[in-house]
């Protein structure tokens, strides 16, 4: 533990901690300390002179003919035959909501996001068909487990190492030649998770705030001229530009009778308006996006709120245009700002938590980089709703100072299930203070459980999000 | 999708008649098609048969994963369909000599079709057939009723698996089966000793009167009976009617049953949604048996297919590419099950094992090791045998009788499992066990296996379908029950209940820690506590009462 945890967790001892709260915060404290990438994990070590094995396949049925003994390649249904089928499907599942039954469609699979700002979503539309089925994952005991096998070995030896990650370019459990169409996925970026996902929701609150960049795409319009030729035209400005001309060339002057007839022409005269491309100028917005990566997040609380966060992003990417900014922050007992959406996607969890961090940080670069004036800002937080400093003495001030300028600050809450279900910390201090209510319009809170699926979690950004 | 040229074509002929030769028998007919991976696209969703109904889930990239085969029986790319004439798909840019022996294994396969007994209900119909007047009669609802026939196909196809296929068997196997008349067994039986409590003089008098009639009026011999009994007890018939046995109610078969007796099914203007069900249900029989014998099939084609080439003189110049393909093919993984290998392993086993009379009461009976060893009474009458298991057998009985410890140690067969070491970020995989009762048992566990679901008569009443799990030692998939229940609710038009059992509480034994250099200790198995548990569905709403 360094100094400052030390110190902390002194503080925090000799102010009194109830028992329970104790272990939970010790659990945290002896997690893993480092905040590595997520998903890359260690490398397998194998052991020498044991085989390595690959894509262990136990169900006869994974295997056919085929692909199995004619070699054939599973086929790649095209990206457009199922682009196609999405807004289809997705219509489909809207009538059936109103037929009175769930939807069926989930928007897929949130897979990470590539590394250097090159955002990559893949949707994949997915279903399920449900059946009465067994659940092979909890069976009695005694039911046959393992898997086959054969050739040389003692009861108990170890006959063979298998990477606990399946390695690039070998699908997950894929069987022989692939059974199970692991490879169909459609690879698109956040944009159509955006398209679907834009349908439900828009940013609230945005106010003018300078004109720098625009938050729609490019309108077109009949408002630029052109003398000579054009596409429709315009007669006020061409009769003036007549004028002009008669007068120039003494044809009219003042106090003279005028008569139109004897008006000369000249080419140049005609002012036609031609098409042209319109910047909308628009309030602009930077979104902030907050994650606490302490100890305590590990697992499903984290996925519910990358997942969420993944959802916010490609919705901005896709409804402002890519001309949202979006600035990422992590925090346990420390803030700090990562510079792209991969790293904040992927930073592994470790450590205390002080929610009060990530707000101070906000705070902060709003104030140093003077983004008031200009934006409007939007600030996402996610956490399991714990905190250190369990009454918010300290984070509860930082909110307040935060409300003072932001659009929409939205607090998400995956709760762990190891604890009370809306007992965390931070939202009881956040209920307490009162702000929820009487800042109805600047913050929310939800809270989910963090076995929370997909319908939950886009249900929580438009409460987040809603006016 | 287009014909195999004349060429290719005069190779399968000449396939057919060695395989006849040798004793394999299939129809005359059948149709082979090269497969590009274009037609791969349209065909695997429709688990390779064209003319499959569409249905919209087919475009969709489906979820897999858990209960995978549980939920879909049929393999998209399996080669050989089971249809009249059959149908096979080949690769385009297969040579000649992998050609024929791809034949060898296709007949194989048809020779399984046309003479394996659980395939019975299928030998009558070809269903490329049935299938395209299916999908016209959809596509035409579809016209009338648009996206209800969508609700209506998932509905069902989330029963498909419940329809009794084992009651169907056993109805086309026994000839006997629905010709003994309800009417007379409820007059004798019922009738007669509960209602009028006869005495048995009387009784035996009756019974002399029906014998009487039989002789003399031949097959209207009940008739005439009947016309008696309806003089002298009018009430006869209306009591017959009531006890219901007139058109007896089967619990066995769930979509049967909604389908024979969902009041809201056989409104006049539902009708249609009955043809709907009936498609969806004649489907789903006719890939049951298939993946019942997915290891005896592959199991079966592969013995034929390495037997048949071996012996054709088309192999010459080809043996070492015959070698590779076919061991890679046959060969039994070092960890992990391949049916075509497990499959052909247990054939010739039984065949040896048969040549060898040991399927007798003689070895059976015999103890000793070394003369069970040296048991060989040359009966000669191996392939016989096997061609009994092929006609009769489905994978578990095939698995259940032939898994035997010879057969284990022959092939050097164990049961794998593996243990996570989580310092070095692989799967330890150790020998767990070197039992045949071990290894037949995780066969087994792999096998398909639809929830054992009923229709409880008697707490099924006009309103409230009644369905009992009966639990074999795994719970249901939590996560369907709610949509799966949603549309048994549709289809019955009312409360539907389904008692099943679930886990109460799982505790976990702590795991000893693994000592550096010793073997891994297998994590010891959880400790499960059940209850029995009720789920009612009414309203489109799901409520779970303890029971």
């Amino acid at each position: 533990m360094d100094a400052r945890l030390l110190a902390l967790w002194d503080a925090l001892t000799a102010a009194g901690i109830d028992p329970e709260r104790e272990a939970r915060l010790r659990r945290e404290l002896e997690g893993p300390m480092d905040h590595g990438d997520l998903w890359a994990g260690p490398e397998p070590e194998y052991t020498p002179g044991v085989d390595v094995l690959r894509g262990v396949v136990n169900s006869p049925y994974a295997f056919a003919d085929l692909t199995f003994l004619q070699d054939m390649a599973q086929p790649v249904v095209s990206l457009t035959a199922r682009l196609g089928t999405l807004d289809d499907l997705m219509e489909r599942d809207n009538q059936r909501e109103i037929d009175g039954f769930p939807r069926k469609i989930r928007i897929g699979k949130l897979v990470k996001p590539g590394k250097g700002g090159t955002s990559k979503v893949r949707v994949v539309p997915t279903t399920v068909e449900e059946k009465f089925v067994h659940d092979s994952t909890l069976a009695a005991p005694d039911e046959g487990g393992g898997a086959g096998g054969s050739g040389d070995g003692e009861e108990g030896e170890v006959i063979g190492e298998q990477p606990v990650r399946p390695e690039q370019g070998e699908g997950e459990g894929t069987g022989p030649g692939g059974g199970d169409g692991e490879n169909h996925e459609m690879e698109s970026n956040a944009y159509d998770l955006g398209r679907i996902l834009t349908e439900q929701f828009s940013l609230p609150n945005l106010q003018d705030k300078g004109k720098k960049r625009s938050l729609t795409r490019f309108t077109y319009d009949l408002t630029d001229r052109h003398r000579g030729f054009g596409q429709l035209l315009d007669k006020k400005a061409t009769l003036r530009q007549i004028v002009q001309t008669n007068i120039a060339l003494e044809r009219l002057g003042q106090g003279q009778e005028i008569d139109p007839t004897e008006f000369l022409i000249a080419p140049r005269d005609r002012v036609y308006r031609v098409l042209s491309k319109e910047k909308d100028f628009e309030s602009q917005a930077i979104v902030f996006f907050l994650r606490d990566y302490s100890g305590s997040m590990s697992g499903k609380p984290t996925e519910v709120v990358v997942s969420q966060h993944v959802m916010i992003y490609s919705w901005l990417l896709y409804q402002y245009a890519g001309q949202v900014e979006s600035r990422f922050v992590l925090h346990d007992t420390e803030a700090k700002e990562v510079p792209d959406f991969y790293t904040y996607y992927n930073s592994r969890v470790a450590g205390g938590t002080k929610v009060s961090s990530a707000f101070r940080l906000v705070n902060e670069m709003v104030q140093k980089e003077n983004l008031a004036r200009d934006y409007n800002i939007y600030v996402f937080h996610g956490t399991d709703g714990d905190d250190w400093d369990s009454e918010g003495k300290e984070c509860l001030p930082e909110i307040e100072t935060m409300l003072g300028y932001v659009s929409r600050l939205g607090v998400t809450v995956a709760e762990n299930s190891y604890g009370k279900s809306g007992e965390t910390e931070v939202q009881k201090y956040l209920e307490g203070s009162g702000l929820l209510d009487d800042k109805k319009h600047l913050i929310r809170l939800d809270v989910m459980s963090e076995t929370a699926e997909e319908g939950r979690i886009i249900e929580g950004i438009r409460r987040l999000i809603g006016q | 999708m287009q014909l195999i040229d004349q060429h290719t074509k005069a190779i399968m002929e000449g396939c057919k008649e060695r395989a006849r030769d040798a004793g394999l028998s299939f129809d005359d007919q059948s149709l082979e098609y090269v497969v590009t991976n274009r037609d791969m696209i349209e065909l695997s969703p429709k688990v390779m048969i064209p003319t499959m109904y569409d249905y919209w889930v087919n475009e969709v990239e489906v979820l897999k994963g858990q209960g995978k085969y549980e939920l879909y029986p049929g393999n998209p790319f399996e080669t050989v369909i089971n249809t009249r004439p059959a149908i096979s798909f080949y690769n385009d840019n297969n040579p000649d000599w992998l050609n024929v022996m791809i034949f060898y294994h296709v007949l194989g396969h048809i020779d399984f079709f046309q003479n394996n007994l659980y395939f019975r209900h299928t030998w009558d119909d070809d269903f490329t057939g049935q299938a395209l007047s299916d999908k016209r009669a959809i596509a035409s609802l579809r016209s009338e009723h648009g996206r209800w026939v969508d609700y209506l196909i998932e509905f069902a196809r989330s029963i498909d698996n419940l329809v009794d296929y084992h009651g169907l068997l056993s109805c086309l196997n026994r000839p006997t089966c629905g010709k003994r008349s309800n009417r007379l067994d409820y007059y004798f039986d019922v009738f007669l000793q509960d209602e009028k409590k006869v005495r048995v003089n009387a009784y035996v008098q009756e019974i002399e009167r029906y014998n009487t009639c039989m002789r003399t009026h031949g097959d209207d011999g009940e008739a005439e009976f009947f016309k008696v009994v309806g003089n002298k007890y009018p009430e006869f018939v209306a009591l017959f009617e009531k006890a219901g046995v007139a058109h007896p109610r089967q619990g066995t078969d769930v979509m049967r049953f909604i389908l024979d007796h969902s009041e809201f099914l056989n409104r006049e203007e539902n009708a249609w949604m009955k043809s709907v069900l009936q498609i969806v249900r004649n489907t789903s029989l006719y890939f049951q048996p298939q993946i019942r014998t997915k290891i005896m099939n592959e199991g079966w084609a592969s013995y034929w297919h390495e037997t048949l080439f071996m012996r054709d003189d088309r192999i010459g110049g080809h043996e070492v590419d015959f070698a590779r393909v076919n061991s890679s093919v046959t060969s039994m993984p070092r960890v992990g099950l391949n049916p075509y290998a497990l499959g052909m392993r247990l054939f010739e086993f039984a065949e040896d094992a048969a040549n060898k009379g040991r399927y007798s009461q003689e070895f059976l009976g015999l103890l000793d090791s070394h003369q069970r060893r040296k048991f060989d009474r040359q009966t000669g009458l191996g392939q016989e045998f096997i061609f009994r298991v092929r006609e009769n057998l489905n994978d578990f009985l095939f698995v259940n009788m032939f898994i035997e410890q010879d057969f284990v140690d022959l092939n050097k067969l164990f049961v794998a499992d593996k243990v996570m070491d989580e310092q070095r970020m692989v799967w330890q995989w150790y020998v767990k066990s070197r039992k045949a009762e071990d290894y037949k048992a995780m066969v087994k566990e792999q096998l398909y296996h639809p929830p054992h679901i009923t229709v409880d008569l008697d707490k099924t009443g006009e309103d409230t379908l009644f369905l009992t799990h009966k639990f074999e030692g795994k719970p249901l998939v939590s996560d369907f029950v709610h949509g799966t229940m949603l549309g048994v609710e549709y289809l019955w038009g009312g409360k539907v209940t389904l008692e099943t059992t679930e886990v109460k509480s799982i505790k976990t034994p702590d795991t000893p820690p693994t000592l550096p250099g010793m073997a891994p200790e297998p994590a010891p198995d959880p400790e499960i506590e059940w209850q029995r548990v009720r789920y009612t569905m009414k309203d489109r709403k799901l409520s779970k009462g303890l029971i």
